[in-house]
């Protein structure tokens, strides 16, 4: 059943080179400037950025809870694409993938982020932190990803 | 808020990864308790073909089926498909406002 795993997909037209979007994704003292769900602080990133390296973000909600996703770097193309496995808290089996995919346009860079294999582990651990926040509108499972 | 146990998610997104099936559970939000034949009509279906789609979807809970006479009507339940969005919202929403901060890093400086 694994190919009915959900998956999160969102694109975003950026006015900046990929070279300036890559070292904002890859260099810790500028990922700790934005990762994050809310605007509660992230206090640590590591990035190892080569395939076989350590990722590791730390952020603390606003409602105080931390959560520190960790994952390893699979395929690594300076300026083009980024991708890294994602464990939240346990030992899910299959953890989720997270890829950044960057392409150069006309006036600056076309990002398209994937996160995939979403665990079902990830229900109840990630539950109290992300509860509360739920006010988006509903997407579909297999819906097209929605330009920005 | 109610824990979710694995498999029963892993039923209704299993459940939503089908364009048919996605159809008919749109078709019954419109339109809730429709019979069999209605949902078929217009999908170029085959009665059996459509029994299994609706098979999935109700082992999912994802709809109820009630039977009158020799019509069998079908209704959509919410419930579970709720629960499968709002959980995948989390990380829409993880992504969303992430990715609205990197933007604004990165073009701080690019616009005057």
């Amino acid at each position: 059943m694994s190919n009915a795993l959900p998956s999160v997909t969102i694109i975003r037209r950026i006015k900046a080179p990929p070279a300036k979007v890559w070292a904002a994704i890859t260099q810790p003292e500028q990922m700790v400037q934005w990762w994050g769900p809310d605007a509660g602080p992230t206090l640590r990133a590591d990035a190892d950025v080569r395939p076989g390296g350590r990722f590791s973000v730390v952020f603390r909600l606003l409602n105080g809870q931390e959560y520190n996703p960790t994952g390893v770097y699979q395929e690594v193309i300076p300026e083009r694409k980024v991708s890294f496995t994602w464990d939240g808290p346990g030992t899910p089996e299959q953890p989720s993938l997270v890829t950044f995919l960057l392409e150069p346009i006309d006036g600056g860079t076309r990002l398209t982020l994937v996160h995939e294999h979403l665990p079902d582990e990830a229900i109840g651990s990630h539950e109290q932190g992300w509860n509360g926040l739920l006010d988006k509108l509903p997407i579909f499972l297999g819906a097209k990803p929605w330009p920005t | 808020m109610v824990k979710y146990q694995v498999s029963h998610m892993d039923r209704t997104f299993a459940a939503l990864a089908d364009p048919t099936r996605r159809e008919v559970l749109r078709r019954l939000d419109e339109e809730d308790g429709l019979s069999v034949s209605e949902l078929a009509r217009p999908m170029s279906l085959k009665l059996p073909g459509l029994m299994k789609h609706l098979d999935v979807l109700d082992n999912a809970g994802l709809i109820t089926r009630t039977k009158s006479g020799r019509t069998v009507s079908v209704h959509l339940v919410a419930a579970p498909m709720r629960e499968a969005m709002a959980w995948l919202q989390r990380y829409e929403r993880l992504w969303t406002v992430s990715l609205d901060r990197l933007v604004a890093l990165v073009e701080e400086d690019e616009t005057p």
